[in-house]
């Protein structure tokens, strides 16, 4: 007779969503009442993978950031569409020393971002707006956007220790 | 987010508590813009906030615009570490007059 842990096991594994296992995976509907449950969440979650109190401020910043603008713009402010948030670790090896990270990903359902339309604005004009993906780039060390079917993904990455200490000021920025 | 305004003075304090962000925004852009047209100088009490994300920035440059077209003044205190970062990070910092406390931002 199979348990039910055993059936649990197995649905499990039948489960695409649950094939993987995520530092932490968030589903909720792009209502932007909802953001501060996704800052609760996040800065948290920054600070048990030691990042300093101002890089968890800026990772909960730039995620605030990217849901509100995929809310605002991906799904034209309707507060029932689905948006999906993942983090996960990741380290890599920089110059004999190895940086621990968190990888962000969020996946909306909207119409495909046209990244040649898409610019932060020009800091020097004293003008409401436009800023969030300016904060956004500034608070992270990587930015990636791509298109996967009908998805938009957008990569967020930070490193525990800033890419500026050994890389200078390079960053991997795509959007 | 609760926001409610008193008289000190001359001045017009908004009392702003909880996070601002594009939830509600727009109510902050509203009663800022409301307070400046009628009363002249608002100094914004920013104590009880603990985070601004960039509507609520696009707001008070909003209410810093139309402070600085009808000839009157607006004053941020008691900035969060959160706050003060986004406001840097925008490169508007020192665009607004911004105090520790009320009483230096009356005074001023």
């Amino acid at each position: 007779m199979k348990t039910f842990a055993a059936k649990q096991a197995r649905d499990v594994k039948r489960s695409p969503k649950l094939s993987r296992i995520f530092l932490l995976r968030i589903e909720l509907p792009s209502d932007p009442k909802l953001l501060g449950v996704i800052r609760g969440a996040l800065e948290p979650l920054a600070d048990s993978l030691e990042f300093s109190p101002e890089h968890c401020r800026a990772i909960t910043r730039a995620v605030d950031e990217a849901v509100s603008n995929i809310m605002r713009h991906s799904y034209k402010g309707r507060p029932d569409q689905p948006i999906e948030i993942c983090c996960n670790r990741l380290q890599r090896r920089a110059n004999g020393h190895t940086q621990q990270g968190v990888e962000i990903q969020l996946v909306d359902c909207g119409p495909a971002v046209d990244t040649t339309k898409i610019q932060a604005r020009p800091l020097d004009e004293i003008r409401p707006g436009g800023l969030g993906l300016h904060i956004i780039r500034e608070s992270m060390d990587t930015v990636q956007y791509r298109r996967t079917g009908r998805l938009n993904r957008l990569r967020l990455v930070k490193y525990v220790r800033s890419s500026e200490d050994i890389y200078g000021s390079s960053k991997e920025k795509e959007l | 987010m609760k926001i409610s305004s008193r008289r000190v003075d001359t001045a017009t304090i908004l009392d702003v508590s909880g996070n601002i962000d594009m939830s509600n925004s727009p109510e902050v852009r509203k009663v800022l813009l409301r307070e400046i047209r009628e009363n002249g100088v608002v100094v914004v009490n920013l104590t009880r906030v603990g985070y601004i994300d960039s509507s609520g920035v696009a707001s008070l440059v909003e209410g810093l615009k139309a402070s600085r077209e009808s000839g009157s003044r607006l004053v941020l205190f008691g900035l969060s570490d959160s706050a003060r970062e986004v406001l840097k990070i925008s490169r508007l910092l020192n665009l607004f007059e911004i105090y520790n406390n009320e009483m230096e931002a009356i005074k001023s």
